[in-house]
């Protein structure tokens, strides 16, 4: 192991470059959140996920940027256990039925200032299974969505142009006061 | 002609079913059905699937080689049928899901809670429009434990990791678990609704996001159904391409979870080295196929698009560097004592149960069952490709481990095997219109990382799907883990569950 862990030390970092935050994102968050809801949260975003019937792909990926690659915690934003330290809700999937109430709790649960991002196609509009008896369709027909981030799923580089997005525009509101 | 199994040997009174393939399908008399129980509880066969439909229900056995494979249907009078869980446990739970699904009452079956149906879809009663929600009562009835200080924790939908939903309910004596009992059923979409009546482009969409971690191998399958269902004849590179796919999918989950695992168990430093590898195959995956997990690529007819002498080499020096990178890691594995004193003699699966349950993938291999589809019953191109099955005995969270090392090495010899070979010529041959006479019927039964998945369908006169049913593996997986986990402790339940990875997307449907 040590072998192993010396190797690490010489070998320089993994970790890629940031992207630039998403334009469109921008756009879409800047007629979203509103300037009395920028308060200061210095310079992290504590994330909550919640799949709320995706097929698991989203969290495939939304779990990629932990890893070294991406190192999504450079940049301040980190995923917590509970929704009472989250300042975002990512949400996936499609809002089955048997979700709803579930999803519901957890935003009610999340302390406000927050935010609700929906990850994916079928966070969007229900995607392919829009229509069915067992999914309510879209994210935003139960929660207030503040951005989405499109892909089926969304690659890591796509979900981190998003994120930095909310986080610019979260910031740049800190900066101006509350 | 019909090919004939042992199965149909022993059930006399069967009536073959016209244009089911590539195995046959007979409906039987009750009796025929009462003895197919029989062998099911006698251990002879093993069930591999049971779904429902208006006024009929279907199960899928083989014998336990895997060589011999068949389907029987019987016809449910007045709404009712035999049930076979009432004589063999695997089968409950899925005829909980038939009842909630299609309100066809199974005879005898003493655990009739709702499963999938949680009393809020809208409209109720999906394929039959009964009015479900009346039989789901306010509450859900877990089962009870008894003794002197036991105590009960419940977790979920919403976890507290980045993973699907579902509810746990423990009971505990102090540290040790004395009974699990999981609740699914939140993330059903309704697809097999959702498929009735689709085209064949848009049920293959659906077939692909059943679940996301498997979409090649469920692609795979459902392409393999239509194409049996309709005699069409796959290129030879497009059967090779689906495999590199389907084994680069493998790796990927694989290493995701060998990282996984040894990080339940704190020893963060494996998850970070596996999740760069399965990263670097993702990578490759986009490169080559356009699609990082590679989602509807396969297609019925073939795969979507070619791989490039140039992606080629991409996928060479993938090997190259696993190769290089991988021993390493796992001697790490080896070598660690703290790490291996969390995952030796925990969550211990009894070869027993395996067999009981027809437990696929990496579960059943740790606990002594070998079976695996590529194998048998088999499919192409792996009847020319060189590959060992590893089994291991021991059934605890090392032993899951160990399996996915040694299938990690055998997909990486099996993906070089196919780009040596990977013969030359059309990748895609032209499905068109599906119409036919008569409905016809396919089954695939493919292997995913996780198992074996079964996927069977008819289309009708338009060449719609009429009836879609996919099989998750882990509908027989996810009891064992209720097993396994048994008289441990509570803090080892992660390893557990991350050492079995079942689907809660794919089991809910």
């Amino acid at each position: 192991m040590r072998r192993m862990l010396f190797k690490s030390l010489v070998h320089g970092t993994l970790t890629e470059a940031a992207p630039a935050a998403d334009e469109a994102a921008l756009v879409e968050l800047s007629a979203r959140v509103k300037e009395a809801a920028r308060l200061r949260l210095g310079r992290t975003l504590s994330i909550r996920e919640v799949d709320a019937g995706s097929c698991n792909g989203c969290e495939l990926e939304i779990h990629a940027l932990n890893n070294i690659v991406y190192d999504l915690e450079r940049f301040g934003l980190r995923f917590v256990a509970s929704p009472r330290h989250a300042d975002v809700l990512l949400v996936t999937g499609p809002v089955t039925t048997n979700m709803r109430e579930a999803l519901e709790r957890t935003y009610r649960a999340t302390p406000g200032p927050k935010w609700v991002v929906a990850v994916g196609d079928c966070a969007r509009d229900g995607g392919v299974f829009s229509g069915s008896y067992a999914c309510v369709g879209g994210v935003s027909a139960v929660l207030p969505v503040d951005l989405h981030i499109r892909g089926c799923p969304p690659s890591p580089i796509t979900l981190l142009k998003g994120l930095l997005a909310l986080l610019e525009t979260v910031q740049r509101g800190a900066n101006a006061g509350p | 002609m019909h090919p004939t199994t042992r199965l149909h040997d022993v059930i006399r009174d069967a009536r073959i079913v016209e244009n089911h393939h590539p195995w046959p399908r007979a409906v039987v008399s009750l009796e025929g059905w009462g003895q197919a129980s029989r062998l099911l509880s006698t251990g002879e066969w093993t069930l591999l699937a049971l779904w429902g439909e208006c006024n009929q229900v279907h199960m899928a056995l083989t014998d336990n080689a895997g060589n011999d494979l068949g389907v029987l249907s019987i016809v449910c009078e007045d709404k009712r049928f035999p049930s076979i869980g009432k004589s063999h446990l695997p089968a409950i739970r899925l005829e909980r899901a038939i009842r909630d699904l299609w309100g066809l009452e199974p005879e005898g079956l003493a655990d009739v809670r709702p499963w999938l149906d949680h009393g809020k879809w809208n409209p109720p009663g999906p394929f039959v429009g009964a009015a479900s929600a009346a039989r789901v009562p306010d509450g859900y009835a877990f089962l009870t434990a008894e003794g002197e200080s036991l105590h009960q924790i419940p977790v979920g939908p919403v976890h507290a990791g980045i993973i699907e939903p579902g509810h746990f309910r423990f009971t505990a004596n102090g540290e040790a678990v004395v009974r699990l009992e999981a609740r699914l059923g939140y993330v059903h979409k309704g697809i097999e609704r959702l498929m009735t009546g689709a085209s064949v482009e848009r049920a293959a969409l659906l077939a692909g996001r059943v679940s996301g971690d498997s979409t090649v191998a469920y692609a795979l399958a459902f392409a393999r159904a239509i194409e049996a269902a309709h005699g069409i004849e796959v290129p030879r590179r497009a059967v090779w391409l689906r495999a590199l796919m389907a084994e680069l999918e493998r790796l990927a989950n694989h290493f995701g979870d060998f990282g996984a695992i040894c990080n339940d168990a704190a020893f963060a430093m494996m998850h970070a080295q596996c999740g760069h590898l399965r990263e670097q195959v993702l990578r490759v995956a986009d490169k080559c196929f356009g699609h990082r997990l590679m989602m509807d690529e396969v297609v019925p007819g073939g795969v979507k698009r070619d791989l490039q002498s140039e992606d080629a080499n991409h996928v060479r020096s993938l090997l190259v560097d696993i190769r290089k990178r991988f021993p390493e890691l796992v001697e790490l594995y080896d070598n660690t004592a703290s790490l291996q004193d969390r995952t030796v003699g925990t969550g211990v699966l009894s070869a027993t149960l395996v067999r009981q349950f027809g437990c696929g993938g990496y579960i059943g291999r740790a606990s002594g069952r070998s079976f695996d589809a590529r194998r048998q019953p088999g499919y192409p191109p792996y009847d020319a490709l060189r590959f060992d099955v590893p089994v291991r005995e021991e059934g605890d969270v090392d032993a899951r481990i160990w399996i996915r090392i040694r299938e990690i090495e055998q997909s990486v010899a099996l993906v070089d095997q196919i780009l040596r070979e990977l013969p030359p010529g059309p990748i895609r041959q032209p499905v068109g219109t599906l119409s036919a006479a008569s409905a016809r019927e396919g089954m695939g039964l493919v292997e995913g990382f996780r198992g074996d998945l079964l996927v069977w369908l008819r289309t009708g006169a338009e060449g719609n799907i009429e009836r879609c049913h996919m099989r998750d593996p882990s509908w027989f997986q996810w009891p064992l883990l209720e097993a396994a986990i048994e008289g441990n402790i509570v803090a080892d339940f992660p390893l557990c569950n991350k050492s079995f990875n079942c689907s809660y997307s794919g089991h809910d449907l």
